[in-house]
């Protein structure tokens, strides 16, 4: 009897999460017993991660009837895009608790609810990811409301209710639109030989007609652009982001946001890769803009925190475009841009958080100076940024480049397009890191203290991570490789040769 | 092929690793910070001699001795897409990693004694020893790739020098323009990586260059173009120069630092390198050529104008770099001359800006030269070596720039006359600007508001700037017997022997160019010695003087034609964002949940919407197995 080690990795968050409800209130209690549990979590991950075989496919696969009229499984596994987002989660979790430590005194509910809600989000995020089964997945997805509408809703800015319900609007849409494609999967599989199946392997094997898999893919596709967020069904994303706590941003933008894109690969170009060909000059276009727009709007704003949600409408824009440009440099691209800028965008809402924290405002044009009396705060910022704006030697770069890259041999357009976005980086980063940290010393922030030990110890182990990518990618491009090689084979479709393709060197 | 070495990454190593020691051990090594930096600046000084010396010592028959080389480890390997960090020690490479690290050294040597009374001084030769790390990162790896690592790692480290003294809302504003001009070179680097990788399946200097003769002229044209667009970010060349004046807010040795041993000479590296780019592209070879010869007079024209000294050393850099660009676009027959110009250049704009450092450092950080005059009987050895700096701007006969430029004007007349005599023109407005810099620095009348009180610096500067004297003077030895060229010609070919037009002899045209010097330095003379300087610049002058006092209106061109734009749209998009999009999704939002009512409302009713927009979605079910059962 192997050991389950992905359903121990759902479930011990989402025990915990019980747990921590049970504690007493009004105590520190709650926060360590958030924390030992997440970093309990990220233990068991990384030895999943170190058990995980580069070229072996889906891992540490269990399977059991569930709804059998259905056809639904409890089923789940990893792949190397799986165990990546996986990886994500569980690190995020433990430096969003300790970065929260003192959000959740405010909040509408008790601090108790905030660490469980987290530790829940956590366990079903994991089980989103993992899951090989088209309704389990569709289950979880849904499941993941639950947490993060609370998490908004109850601890966080003036406009949290509005931002909460406007979240949970958009995304009730999506997943409405999605469960009309995951009934029309059931019809799909039940009309077959085999009889009725939700496991992604037998969906992918299922004879469609053209026009049903087209009908089925835009289900799903809409769903998840909703969710990445992609333009024009983005505008929850900024309200959301600002008025949630700096954690649950981090867990809305980088690990939910992330089922968007995971989706796209997973189920849109696994299960529909006829029609995921058909929509792809639709979808790259879509991107392109996402891109621009994204960057553009994120230029304008005043609000850090909306500010960096419109950053990642044109990140996301990206990971979109490396998706659809069906080869492997953009979408293994892709797929270390979503743990990348996983790492990146935490880092930034985090520091940013702590920032406003200090000063009692998120607009940018109340601050000035800070790096006079915050040096660390504002170099651990500048780090985060210049990671956002893809400086090369941090690890955003070597995906945005080879989304870039990938794109280039699809589409020479859309890839000079796209890659104005690098121009438009380095101003929204540099102009928000101007207008706050250089500059007069102002009244009001010449005493801001700098970051304390418990702030510095959440954010350093991320911009580790990012350097450390930056020049060592190969971990991460080990795992992701053949995963993507499998994908493109099943969508059907090889790298472009080099036109002008030069012998092999000696 | 490559004589393969196992030590050649401590010359990036050594900084590198300095740079992270001095940024992370914060206020505990305030004691020592600049000594680390300086000798990490020397040892990785060093390891560059002794590779050089390797490089010398082969014979130059032997394919082996042309170059070191060393292989890292893969960076990105993606399908066919495979990056490794290599680093690549050849002839040319060897030349800029000895003027980095040397003329380097002898900044780190010369900052100790200029940032002594700065708070920060430990973090800014932190970011010193990053700057020379990420040049030598440019100039020595052997991808376009990994030169990109480099490339945009020296646009980081002048955006933190530049902006050194942040609390000035100037020199935050200056550093960020720079970063974001030279973000607009970087976009065509990205852009050419890209191309290279679709053309070749490789972006290694090795591949590129073995591909590059069956490609279309449409692509070789696209890279060449691609690679100057590149190259006139990082080297300030029009229509990206704009932020090389600005960037004078940093402290004196940086600019040093940007203008003689790193950052600028960039570009000229990038388009020498791709010598072979540029031999299968007559149309971007000749867009190099003018972008060249425009900033040369662009940035002669902005010297005369100037008063702040920084930035009439600035626009001289860039008419310098701009003679090294337009010999770079000529070929073959002048690669050498742009780097031999190159070299000797570093040497006298390090000993110049050093100079005006130190001349700044005297007088209480004016930079005004209407607020100087006189100087050089304070401050002996400072006047002495910036006098032999301006004699080798200028092209005093024997003096370094005399070889260098000379070698220029003379390929550029045999590429083209009016090439030719644009270059010889430059060299006439150089001896004007920089004459006047002298006469109004060191010459006419005191001028020195009272509270100065100018006095020799401290032997910690005055060392480098003799050093650099020296070398300003003698840097013309290595034309000795063409040596530079046949140095350079494994790696930027042959450089064929040019005719003359006009029946030109050589003599003849290093007369003309003397004369043409004399004659803007008496220009000079009789504008600037003879009527006394007035404090305050007349505001009573020629349109072309105050369009040159406005870098002839590069930033209210830039302003007008991209800034205001950019803004309207940023505007305009945000309040369509807000209004228009949010407006009409929020609308469907609220028919999908089936509720008019305004989106508020919602928070109460929570349960019941979901209700709701669960029969709306039961609905679509139906709708949906419809649709799939007839399909």
């Amino acid at each position: 009897m192997s050991v389950p080690w992905l359903t121990i990795l759902v479930a011990l968050p989402l025990l915990g999460a019980v747990g921590v409800m049970m504690l007493p209130r009004n105590s520190d209690l709650p926060k360590q017993a958030a924390f030992a549990i997440s970093t309990a979590v990220l233990a068991l991950s990384v030895a999943v991660a170190l058990q995980y075989d580069v070229d072996g496919g889906f891992q540490f696969v269990e399977s059991y009837p569930w709804i059998e009229s259905f056809g639904a499984r409890y089923a789940v596994g990893v792949d190397g895009l799986g165990l990546t987002l996986v990886l994500l989660t569980t690190i995020l979790t433990p430096v969003v608790v300790l970065a929260s430590w003192n959000d959740a005194e405010e909040g509408r509910w008790s601090i108790n609810s905030f660490f469980a809600w987290m530790l829940a989000l956590e366990g079903l995020a994991i089980g989103v990811f993992v899951a090989t089964d088209v309704f389990l997945f569709y289950v979880l997805f849904e499941a993941t409301l639950i947490p993060i509408y609370f998490l908004i809703g109850g601890f966080g800015g003036a406009r949290r209710s509005y931002a909460a319900v406007k979240f949970l609007l958009f995304s009730l849409f999506g997943g409405l639109v999605m469960l009309a494609s995951v009934v029309g999967l059931y019809v799909v599989s039940a009309n077959s030989e085999s009889g009725p199946s939700y496991l992604l392997a037998d969906l992918m094997a299922a004879e469609m007609s053209q026009n049903t898999e087209r009908l089925l893919f835009l289900g799903f596709f809409i769903a998840f652009a909703v969710k990445a967020p992609m333009w024009p069904v983005h505008t929850w994303l900024p309200d959301a982001a600002s008025e949630a706590t700096p954690g649950t941003s981090v867990l809305l933008v980088s690990v939910l946001d992330k089922i968007g894109t995971f989706g796209m690969m997973r189920f849109c170009l696994g299960i529909f890769p006829e029609a995921s060909q058909w929509a792809t000059p639709v979808v790259i276009a879509l991107a392109v803009f996402s891109v621009l727009y994204g960057a553009v709007v994120a230029i304008g704003q005043n609000d850090i925190r909306r500010l960096i949600a419109y950053t990642s409408v044109s990140h996301f824009g990206f990971i979109v475009l490396g998706i659809f440009v069906m080869n492997s440099q953009g979408q293994v691209g892709s797929a270390l841009y979503m743990f990348n800028h996983g790492l990146s965008t935490a880092a930034l809402f985090l520091i940013t958080g702590f920032l406003i924290a200090r000063r009692g405002s998120k607009m940018i044009s109340d601050y000035g100076g800070v790096e006079k009396s915050a040096p660390v705060l504002a170099g651990v910022l500048l780090v985060a940024g210049l990671s956002s704006l893809s400086l090369p030697g941090l690890s955003p770069f070597v995906s945005e480049f080879l989304v870039l890259a990938g794109t280039f041999t699809k589409s020479v357009t859309a890839a000079v397009i796209a890659t104005l976005g690098i121009v438009l980086a380095a101003l929204y980063i540099l102009l928000m890191y101007q207008r706050t940290m250089t500059g007069p010393v102002r009244e009001s922030t010449k005493s801001l203290p700098d970051l304390g030990a418990r702030e510095l110890a959440a954010v350093a182990p991320l911009l580790a991570l990012i350097v450390v990518l930056g020049f060592y990618p190969k971990p991460a491009l080990d795992v992701i490789n053949p995963t993507v090689d499998t994908l493109l084979e099943r969508v059907g479709v090889s790298d472009p040769e080099p036109t002008e393709a030069i012998e092999e060197l000696d | 092929m490559a004589n393969s070495v196992s030590w050649l990454y401590l010359i990036i190593a050594i900084p590198a690793a300095s740079a992270a020691v001095l940024l992370l051990s914060g206020k505990a090594a305030d004691a020592w910070g600049h000594l680390l930096g300086t000798g990490a600046s020397l040892a990785s000084f060093v390891v560059a001699m002794l590779a050089f010396v390797k490089l010398l010592g082969g014979e130059a028959s032997s394919e082996s001795a042309m170059s070191l080389h060393q292989e890292l480890f893969s960076w990105i390997e993606v399908g066919g897409f495979d990056v490794t960090f290599g680093l690549l020690f050849d002839r040319l490479s060897g030349l800029f990693v000895l003027l980095i690290t040397g003329v380097g050294s002898l900044i780190h040597i010369y900052s100790i004694g200029y940032m002594a009374h700065d708070e920060r001084r430990r973090r800014f030769f932190a970011q010193l020893n990053l700057f020379v790390a990420a040049m030598l990162m440019l100039v020595l790896a052997d991808d376009y790739l990994t030169l990109f690592l480099g490339w945009e790692g020296v646009g980081l480290a002048s955006y933190l020098l530049i902006g050194f003294f942040q609390q000035r809302t100037s020199a935050a504003v200056a550093a960020k323009k720079a970063f974001v001009v030279n973000r607009v070179g970087d976009m065509g680097m990205a852009l050419s990586v890209m191309l290279m990788f679709a053309t070749f399946g490789t972006s290694t200097f090795e591949g590129v260059d073995s591909g590059m003769e069956q490609v279309s002229s449409g692509t070789a044209t696209a890279l060449g173009l691609l690679l100057l667009l590149a190259a006139c970010g990082k080297s300030a060349q029009v229509p990206l120069q704009s932020w090389l004046l600005d960037a004078m807010e940093g402290p004196t040795p940086v600019s040093a630092l940007i203008h003689a041993a790193t950052m600028v000479t960039a570009g000229v590296y990038l388009v020498t390198r791709s010598s072979f780019v540029y031999e299968q592209t007559e149309l971007a070879s000749t867009a190099v050529v003018i972008v060249g010869l425009v900033t040369l007079l662009w940035g002669a024209i902005i010297g005369c104008a100037k008063d702040d000294i920084k930035k009439g050393l600035a626009g001289s850099t860039m008419s310098q770099i701009g003679y090294m660009m337009l010999a770079a676009g000529i070929g073959p027959a002048a690669y050498s001359f742009a780097i031999f110009h190159l070299l000797t250049h570093g040497f006298f704009k390090a000993n110049l800006f050093l100079g005006a450092g130190s001349v700044m450092h005297a007088m209480n950080d004016e930079v005004d030269m209407r607020r100087y005059g006189a100087l050089r009987a304070v401050m002996p050895i400072t006047f002495v070596t910036f006098a032999c700096g301006y004699l080798a701007i200028i092209g005093f006969p024997g003096f370094s720039g005399f070889w260098s430029k000379d070698k220029i004007i003379e390929a550029a007349f045999a590429e083209n006359v009016v090439v030719g005599l644009g270059a010889l023109l430059g060299a006439g407005i150089t001896a004007v600007y920089m004459t006047r810099m002298m006469i109004m620095t060191f010459i006419s009348e005191r001028r020195w508001a009272k509270e100065a009180h100018p006095h020799e610096s401290s032997p910690v500067m005055t060392v480098p700037l003799m050093v650099l004297a020296v070398a300003s003077v003698f840097g013309g030895v290595l034309l000795f017997n063409d040596w530079i060229g046949n140095w350079l010609e494994p790696v930027v070919g042959e450089g064929e022997h040019h005719e003359l037009p006009l029946g030109l002899t050589e003599l003849a045209l290093t007369i003309m160019v003397a004369v043409v010097v004399l004659i803007g330095a008496g220009i000079a003379v009789r504008m600037y010695q003879r009527d006394s300087i007035a404090t305050v610049p007349s505001a009573d002058v020629s349109p072309l003087t105050t369009a040159a006092r406005r870098d002839l209106y590069g930033d209210a061109f830039n302003e007008v034609a991209l800034m205001r734009p950019g803004q309207s749209l940023t505007r305009g998009l945000v309040v369509f964002d807000n209004r228009g999009i949010d407006g009409a999704v929020n609308g469907v939002a609220a028919m999908v949940g089936g509720s008019s009512g305004r989106i508020r409302r919602w928070q109460s009713g929570f349960v019941r919407a979901y209700a709701l927009s669960m029969l709306g979605g039961s609905a679509l079910v139906v709708l949906a197995l419809v649709a799939v059962r007839l399909a």
